[in-house]
């Protein structure tokens, strides 16, 4: 009977995996997963596309946020510029297996130009960096008419996979499940290569990390860069799944409710960010079904939604720092730690 | 050359209302280190505010009065509930707090006011005042008034008064505050009330101007990073000057550039001015220089 965890070599220590069962709980999550756009609703099959693109680009965000310690308010922009790539692309011509990476990359250098101020600015001075990146971009977006088609936003042609459009988000569910099950993968492993441990070193102290011989600048950027990458990734699923997009699809408070995801889920972990993006993402459409369901007896409710999700999205944010700072990775590493030592726990 | 007066001109007057709500952040950032992204929720709450004792039918003074006697326990009762749980916690998360703390409060605001515009009872006459040849808003002339008496206020509170000479110690280093008696918590609460109330000054001023109050009066609270960031955040000679060349450089390339580029350039360039100073100066061009050690 198991009493507790213990790693006798770096490479148990380092296992993805901790154990077999572990393996054989994901395989068939995974199994399950993929069922589910067969059987599930157009409106869940919705709400799933729209969770596995808030997981890659939440990902990405904690990527630099949560791993390498820079404080980023850019997301949305760096998700418009992966959006609207795509959109250009495609229009194109360029088919979505090239169309996807480019716009991750397309993505990236952006992020790695508004990445260099974190050379010198560092917290709250970085934050405001990012934020004017938001705003830059934002202004780019809207006034590069010939490219973005401006206010009015342009239109995404549907992927298709030899000569079938992936119009309907069933099959569309079956480009954005692989893809974000492809990023995590990639996500999980950076952190246990030289690069990722150097993130992880600059984030605990940077100078510390420079005097042990990490390249500050260079991970710094590299770390803006690969987060940007999947940010991009995830604009262009969602330039796919929205079909049209236009400035509005990306305000400053998209980049505001990733940042909260990856509080709820938990910094620098990204199971975390699984779950954080998971969690806000299902939150308005449970508080959509209660308001809905309550509106017989108070029919106030229906006008009163948008403030609402807007002060459950607030006081979410709160309760969770001050009551549960590591987020809900940690606990669900606390709960299944308890069950799998039970009745040894202690 | 009349023009570009006209222009200079909206840039001083904008930009005194800017310093205003820069000061608000400043005075917080100041004390305890913690930059308050729902500033502009206080404008938005403390003119709300005003507006509903005032239609009950109070006199200006007294309205005002409770207002601010409403904003400073606002200030109070969030430091104590949200902020003090997450001291020494990593920047991030005070960052975070106070983005969820402005949703919160918003959505209370939009909850309880709805999202229509509703005016506010004139404080003063809207009608301008001849400047020379230049007309110019009497609202921005009181700004600019209540932004000197402000500044003078703080300045000599943070040079002479024990309060202020303590804030600036907890600033400099909680740690060595407290070990002088300095209650730092107090400290704190007392930086939180004092930023509320001239958020609600500032508020009341900008909703009386723009003849009325709606949510998007909130959104002053982001426009004003820039000034804070570009006067230094722990600088209130910073802050005020900020604002002031802020709402110039956004008046002067909105009315010069807006043609080229087609409008919004106004919005954009004090965030393309902030990313170029913090290039050459990352602690804004009065902030303090903070030396790092391990």
């Amino acid at each position: 009977m198991r009493s507790g965890e213990f790693h006798t070599s770096y490479r148990a220590d380092m296992a993805i995996f901790d154990t077999a069962r572990a393996r054989r709980v994901l395989a068939v999550f995974l199994v399950v997963l993929f069922a589910v756009p067969l059987v599930g609703s157009s409106y869940w099959l919705d709400v799933l596309n729209r969770a596995a693109i808030a997981v890659i680009a939440a990902t990405g965000l904690n990527i630099l946020t949560g791993f390498t310690g820079q404080i980023s308010l850019g997301n949305a922009a760096f998700l418009a510029i992966g959006a609207y790539s795509t959109a250009y692309l495609a229009a194109h011509g360029v088919p979505f297996f090239a169309v996807i990476p480019a716009s991750g990359i397309l993505a990236a250098l952006a992020g790695m130009v508004f990445g260099v101020p974190s050379l010198r600015l560092k917290g709250l001075y970085l934050a405001m960096a990012t934020l004017a990146a938001h705003f830059i971009v934002e202004f780019a977006v809207t006034h590069w008419d010939s490219v973005t088609g401006g206010v009015n936003g342009t239109s995404v042609p549907p992927p298709s996979v030899f000569g079938l459009a992936l119009a309907n988000d069933r099959t569309l569910a079956f480009l954005i499940l692989p893809v974000c099950i492809l990023t995590l993968w990639f996500a999980k492993n950076l952190f246990r290569t030289r690069v990722g441990k150097a993130f992880v070193a600059i984030r605990d102290q940077d100078i510390s990390a420079e005097v042990m011989g990490v390249q500050v600048f260079r991970f710094k950027v590299l770390a803006f860069g690969v987060s940007s990458f999947y940010v991009g990734v995830a604009g262009s699923l969602l330039a796919y799944h929205a079909r049209i997009i236009s400035p509005e699809n990306f305000p400053l408070s998209l980049a505001i409710d990733q940042l909260g995801m990856i509080i709820i889920g938990g910094l620098g972990s990204v199971l975390g960010s699984i779950l954080g993006a998971i969690f806000l993402t299902l939150l308005p459409e449970v508080l959509r079904l209660l308001t809905s369901a309550l509106s017989g007896q108070f029919p106030a409710l229906v006008q009163l939604f948008a403030p609402l999700k807007l002060g459950v999205f607030g006081i979410t944010i709160v309760l969770f720092l001050i009551f549960e700072p590591d987020g809900l990775a940690a606990r669900f590493r606390r709960i299944r730690n308890y069950f799998r030592l039970y009745p040894f726990s202690y | 050359m009349e023009f570009f007066l006209q222009v200079l001109l909206n840039g001083l007057v904008v930009g005194s209302i800017y310093s205003l709500v820069a000061l608000g952040f400043v005075i917080i950032f100041k004390s305890s280190g913690i930059l308050n992204f729902a500033q502009g929720e206080f404008l938005l709450l403390g003119a709300y505010v005003f507006l509903a004792i005032s239609s009950a039918h109070a006199p200006i003074g007294a309205a005002l009065l409770l207002t601010f006697a409403f904003s400073a326990i606002l200030g109070l009762v969030l430091e104590r509930l949200v902020l003090r749980p997450l001291i020494g916690e990593p920047i991030i998360s005070v960052i975070m707090v106070t983005l969820g703390l402005s949703s919160l409060l918003r959505a209370i605001v939009q909850g309880i006011w709805g999202t229509d515009t509703r005016p506010l009872p004139s404080v003063f006459s809207l009608d301008p005042i001849q400047l020379g040849p230049l007309p110019i808003a009497r609202g921005y002339l009181y700004s600019a008034g209540c932004v000197a008496v402000l500044l003078v206020v703080l300045t000599l509170f943070f040079k002479y008064a024990r309060p202020g000479i303590a804030m600036r110690a907890t600033a400099d280093s909680q740690q060595v505050a407290l070990s002088m008696g300095i209650s730092v918590r107090r400290i704190f609460a007392l930086s939180w009330s004092i930023a509320a109330v001239v958020s609600a000054i500032g508020g009341i001023l900008l909703a009386t101007m723009r003849g009325g109050v709606d949510g998007s009066l909130a959104i002053l609270g982001l426009k004003v990073l820039p000034a804070v960031i570009v006067g230094g955040l722990d600088s209130i000679g910073g802050a005020i000057l900020g604002g002031l060349l802020i709402g110039v450089l956004e008046n002067l390339s909105g009315g010069y550039l807006d043609p080229v580029f087609g409008g919004g350039v106004k919005e954009v360039a004090p965030f393309v001015a902030l990313v170029l100073i913090l290039m050459v100066r990352p602690y804004g061009l009065f902030g303090k220089v903070r030396i790092e050690r391990v």
